[in-house]
C-alpha cells in the first residue's frame, strides 16, 4: 500500500493545461524525487496536493483516504505538510512562534481557559514550548528562538520551514526546492538531515530540486515531468539513461 | 410604463456622472493597484472651482467645466506625488489607509476656508427648460449632463486607444515591470491616468453642482462611493465595466428612491456592492484570476 | 516554580497599580477635583480604548481592514437601550445584550465578507457599517432618525473602569495563546498558515466577533452616558477616527492602541472648538504615519516593564508577542 496515490489528476489555468492525466504514488517511508524543466508544472502539483488549488479532475489519496478537494488546512490535519519555493515563513514572528503555529492543531486548552489564564494554560503552553523547541534542535536552530525569523539568514530560514513544517507531524512531507541558494556544503548537510528526520520520524518524502546531482544522489525514486505530463519514472540509474528526459532538459538532437 | 420610462431618463444623467467618476475610480486602480479613496473629494473640489468661476468670473458653464477640469487635474497629480507615490511598494492596506487621510484632508481643509455652508449653482449659469417628448419630461440640464459626459467618454476612449499614451497606460496596467522595460516612464503614465481620472472627476463636480443646484465640503463622500460601487460593479480596472456600471447605479438609484424609500437609496448601492463582491468580485465584465503561490 | 512565582509578582504588581489608578481616579470624582468636563473626557477615553484595542485585534493582529466599526457599536448601543429605557431590564443585562447583538451582527456580517482580500475587504466592511446605520434609521421602534433619548446615566467609573480592564484583559490573553498564534499567523502570511492546519476562515471570523462584541460594549456604555443616541453618530467617520487610533498606535500593538486612544481623547478635547482642524489633524496623521512610519508609533510591539525598567507602563504582554 502506497502513502500518496494520486490517480489521472489535471489542471489548467484558463485553457492552459499545467498538470495533464497524471499518476503518481509515494511509498511508506519513500523518498522521491519529481523534477523537470522550468515550467513543468512541479509546484502546481505541490498546490494540488496541498489544497491550494483545487483539480480539475482526479483524484488525490493518502492512506487510502480521499483528500481530493479538501481545504489545505483539513489536508494537513491528514497529514501532508510542506515547505514553499519562495520561502514563506511568520516574518515578524519569533523563531520559537513560528514552529507553535504548527503545532497549534492539537491545543491542550480552550479559549476560555487561555483568556482566564487557568493552570490548564500555563501547562499547555509549556508543553507546546518545549515540542517546539525539540524541533528547532533537530535543525540547529535552538539557539536562535528568539530571533525574529525575518532576520534569520536565508540557509536557516530554509531549515527553520521544513522545522515547522514537521512540527505539524505530518506522514508526508513536501519539500519544494529545498536546498535552493545554499552552497555545496549546507547542501550536503541539508540532505544528511532530510535522510535522518526521514528514518526518524517514519515520513514518506516528496521533493523538487534543480540540483540533479542532488536529486540522484538521494532519491530513491524519480518522476520528470515535462508540460505537465509524466514522461519518466524510475531510479535515478534509470532516469540518467532516459532519450525522453535527455531530450527534455537538452533539446531534442538535430538529425 | 411612462412613470417607469420617465424614472429611467432621469436615472440616465445621475448615471453619466456616475459613470465619470467611476472612470477615474478604475483607471487609477488598473494602473496602480489603488483605490483612491479621495476621489469623489477631488469631485467636491471640481464643483466648488466651476462654482466660483460661474459666481466670480461669471464665466458660462463649459468654461467653467474646461477650468475645473484643469484645475483638478493638477491637484491629482500633485495628490499622487506627495502621498501615493512614496508608498508604492508598501502594502495596498497602507496605501488605502492613505487614500482615506487625503480624502479627509480635502474634506475639511476645504470646510475649514469655505465652511460648512452650502453653496448655490447660480441659475443664471444655466437657464432651466423642460421638454416633453413622447410624454417624457427631460430638461436641457439633463441633456446638457448626458451629451457632455459621453463626448468625454468618446475623447477618453480615443486618448486610450489611439494615442501612445494611451497604449503606454494600457501596456502599465498589463505589466508594470515589463512596460518599464520596454522605456515606459511608469512615472509619467501615473500622473497621466491622475491627471485624467481627476478631470474626468472635476466634469462630474460641475454637473453635480447643476444636477442638485447645491453643493458643500462633504457632497464628494457619497457619489464618490456610489461611483466607486459603479466601478466594482463593472469590474474594477476595465473602463468600459465603469462606464456600464456608472449608469447601472445611477438608473438603479433613481428606482429606487421613485418607487422605494428615498432613505434607503444609499443603502442600495451598499446592498450591491456587497452582492457583487460575494458574487463576482471580478464584476460584470471582470475575467477570475487566481493568486500566485 | 521559578516562572510560577515571577507570573503571580506580576499579577499581583498588576493588581496593585490598577487598584491604585481605580482609587485615585475614584477620590478625585468624589471629593469632586475631577469635575464634570473632565469626567465626561475621562468616559470617552475609556470608551475610545475599548474601540481601539477591540479594532485592533481586527485590523492589527489580524490584519483584515475592517472599516466598519462604528456600525457594530451602534447596534450595541441600540441593543442595550432597548433593554434598559424601553423594556426596563438592568444595566448588567443591556451590556450583555449589547455585546450579544454585536458579536451576532459581527458573526452575520463576517462568514460572507471575511472570504474578501483587502481593500475590498474594507470597503465591503464599510458598506456593511452603512447599512447598519441605514436599516437603525428606518425603524420606528427605536425612533428612527431622532432616535432614543432620556436613557438613564448608568455608566459610571466603576463601570467604565471594569470594562476597559476587562476588554484588555480579555483581548492581550487571548492573542497570547495558541489561539492568538493562529491569528497573527493569518496577517503574516494566509496561504502558509492553511498549509500549516490553520482554518483562517475560522479565526478571522473569531477574531471579528470577539472585535465586534466589544464596540457593542462601547456602544452600551455610551448610550448610557449621554442621554441620547442616533444612528447617525455612528457613522463612517466615527469608524475612520477609531482607524486614526488603531494606525496612530501601531497595527498590532495593545499598548499602542491603549496609548493612541488616550491621545487622541486629549486631542479632541483641546480641539473641541475647532472641529475642521481636529480632523485635518487626523487626516494628516493617516497620512503621515503611512508614509514615515507605516507599522505606526509602536509599531506591533508593545510596551512592557521592560521597556520603561521599573516603571509600569502598559499591561505586560509575554515574549509571545515579542
Amino acid at each position: 500500500m502506497s502513502r500518496l496515490q494520486i490517480n489521472n489528476l489535471s489542471k489548467s489555468f484558463g485553457g492552459l493545461s499545467a498538470v495533464l492525466n497524471f499518476d503518481f504514488n509515494v511509498g511508506k517511508q519513500e523518498l522521491v524525487g519529481l523534477i523537470g524543466p522550468n515550467g513543468a508544472g512541479k509546484t502546481t502539483v505541490f498546490n494540488l496536493i496541498t489544497g491550494v488549488y483545487k483539480p480539475d479532475q482526479g483524484t488525490i489519496c493518502l492512506e487510502d483516504k480521499d483528500i481530493t478537494g479538501l481545504h489545505p488546512y483539513d489536508i494537513c490535519k491528514k497529514g501532508i505538510a510542506r515547505t514553499f519555493q519562495n520561502i514563506r515563513l511568520f516574518n515578524d514572528l519569533t523563531v520559537l512562534d513560528n514552529v507553535k503555529v504548527a503545532l497549534h492543531t492539537d491545543v491542550p486548552y480552550s479559549l476560555t481557559t487561555a483568556v482566564l489564564r487557568l493552570p490548564t494554560f500555563f501547562k499547555g503552553e509549556e508543553q507546546i514550548s518545549r515540542q517546539a523547541l525539540d524541533y528547532l534542535k533537530i535543525f540547529d536552530l535552538d539557539k536562535k528562538k528568539d530571533e525574529i525569523a525575518s532576520n534569520l539568514p536565508y540557509g536557516e530560514q530554509r531549515r527553520l520551514e521544513i522545522a515547522r513544517a514537521l512540527a505539524t507531524r505530518p506522514s508526508l512531507l513536501i519539500l519544494d526546492e529545498p536546498a535552493a541558494g545554499m552552497n555545496p556544503n549546507e547542501t550536503q548537510e541539508l540532505m544528511k538531515l532530510i535522510n535522518w528526520i526521514k528514518e526518524e520520524f517514519h515520513l514518506s518524502i516528496l521533493l523538487i530540486e534543480h540540483d540533479m546531482s542532488l536529486v540522484m544522489g538521494v532519491c530513491e525514486r524519480i518522476y520528470v515531468l515535462d508540460y505537465g505530463q509524466i514522461i519518466a519514472e524510475g531510479t535515478p540509474q534509470e532516469i540518467r539513461n532516459n532519450k525522453r528526459v535527455i531530450e527534455a532538459y537538452l533539446g531534442e538532437e538535430v538529425e | 410604463m411612462l412613470e417607469f420610462m420617465q424614472q429611467l431618463v432621469n436615472g440616465l444623467s445621475l448615471g453619466a456622472i456616475y459613470a465619470l467618476i467611476a472612470l477615474g475610480y478604475t483607471m487609477v486602480y488598473g494602473i496602480i493597484m489603488l483605490i483612491n479613496f479621495a476621489h469623489g473629494d477631488i469631485m467636491m473640489v471640481g464643483a466648488y472651482v466651476g462654482f466660483f468661476s460661474i459666481s466670480i468670473l461669471g464665466s458660462n458653464i463649459v468654461v467653467a467645466m474646461i477650468f475645473a477640469m484643469v484645475s483638478c487635474a493638477l491637484l491629482g497629480v500633485v495628490i499622487e506625488k506627495v502621498a501615493y507615490k512614496p508608498l508604492r511598494n508598501s502594502t495596498r492596506i497602507a496605501a488605502l489607509i492613505t487614500a482615506i487621510g487625503v480624502s479627509l484632508f480635502l474634506e475639511y481643509i476645504t470646510l475649514y476656508f469655505l465652511t460648512a455652508q452650502q453653496r448655490v449653482y447660480p441659475d443664471s449659469a444655466f437657464p432651466l427648460h423642460k421638454y416633453e417628448v413622447l410624454g417624457l419630461v427631460i430638461s436641457n440640464k439633463d441633456i446638457f449632463i448626458i451629451v457632455s459626459a459621453v463626448i468625454l467618454m468618446i475623447i477618453l476612449q480615443y486618448i486610450i486607444k489611439r494615442t501612445k499614451t494611451g497604449k503606454a497606460m494600457r501596456a502599465v496596467s498589463l505589466d508594470r515591470e515589463a512596460a518599464m522595460l520596454m522605456g515606459i516612464s511608469v512615472d509619467r503614465i501615473v500622473s497621466v491616468t491622475f491627471a485624467i481620472g481627476s478631470a474626468l472627476a472635476a466634469a462630474a463636480g460641475v454637473m453635480i453642482g447643476l444636477y442638485y443646484n447645491a453643493i458643500n465640503p462633504l457632497m464628494g463622500i457619497i457619489p464618490g462611493l456610489k461611483a466607486f460601487v459603479a466601478a466594482v460593479l463593472g469590474g474594477i480596472g476595465l473602463i468600459p465595466g465603469a462606464m456600464v456600471g456608472g449608469f447601472l447605479m445611477g438608473v438603479l438609484e433613481t428606482l429606487v428612491s421613485g418607487y422605494g424609500s428615498s432613505m434607503y437609496r444609499d443603502a442600495v448601492a451598499f446592498g450591491v456592492l456587497i452582492l457583487i463582491l460575494l458574487i463576482k468580485p471580478t464584476g460584470l465584465f471582470g475575467k477570475n484570476t487566481g493568486e500566485k503561490v | 516554580m521559578e516562572d510560577k512565582r515571577r507570573r503571580w509578582g506580576k499579577f499581583l504588581l498588576e493588581v496593585i497599580v490598577l487598584a491604585a489608578l481605580f482609587t485615585v481616579v475614584q477620590y478625585l470624582i468624589a471629593t469632586g477635583l475631577l469635575n464634570r468636563y473632565y469626567q465626561i473626557n475621562l468616559t470617552l477615553m475609556g470608551i475610545n480604548i475599548i474601540l481601539a484595542v477591540s479594532l485592533n485585534l481586527i485590523n492589527g493582529f489580524t490584519g483584515q481592514l475592517s472599516l466598519g466599526h462604528a456600525g457594530f457599536m451602534a447596534i450595541g448601543a441600540f441593543a442595550s437601550v432597548i433593554m434598559t429605557t424601553l423594556l426596563g431590564y438592568p444595566f448588567m443585562i443591556g451590556i450583555l445584550a449589547g455585546m450579544l447583538a454585536a458579536a451576532v451582527a459581527g458573526f452575520i456580517i463576517g462568514v460572507p465578507t471575511l472570504r474578501l482580500k483587502g481593500d475590498y475587504l474594507a470597503i465591503a466592511t464599510l458598506g456593511f457599517g452603512e447599512i447598519i446605520r441605514v436599516v437603525l434609521q428606518n425603524i420606528d421602534y427605536i425612533g428612527g432618525p431622532a432616535g432614543i433619548s432620556g436613557i438613564s446615566k448608568m455608566t459610571t467609573w466603576p463601570v467604565l473602569f471594569i470594562a476597559t480592564v476587562i476588554t484588555i484583559v480579555v483581548i492581550v490573553n487571548m492573542i497570547n495563546s495558541s489561539y492568538g498564534r493562529a491569528i497573527i499567523s493569518v496577517r503574516e502570511d494566509e496561504i502558509a498558515a492553511e498549509i500549516m492546519g490553520v482554518n483562517t476562515t475560522k479565526y478571522k471570523v473569531l477574531a471579528f466577533v470577539v472585535g465586534a462584541g466589544f464596540a457593542g460594549l462601547a456602544g452600551a456604555l455610551y448610550a448610557h452616558y449621554f442621554y441620547i443616541i442616533k444612528p447617525e453618530t455612528f457613522n463612517f467617520l466615527k469608524s475612520f477616527d477609531i482607524l486614526v487610533m488603531v494606525v496612530l498606535g501601531g497595527l498590532g500593538s495593545t499598548t499602542g492602541a491603549v496609548i493612541a486612544a488616550a491621545f487622541i481623547t486629549a486631542l479632541n478635547v483641546v480641539l473641541q472648538e475647532y472641529a475642521a482642524v481636529r480632523m485635518i489633524i487626523y487626516a494628516l496623521i493617516l497620512i503621515i504615519v503611512m508614509i514615515y512610519r507605516p507599522q505606526g508609533l509602536l509599531g506591533n510591539k508593545e510596551l512592557t516593564r521592560r521597556s520603561f525598567d521599573k516603571i509600569w507602563s502598559g499591561r505586560h504582554v509575554s515574549s509571545a508577542n515579542k
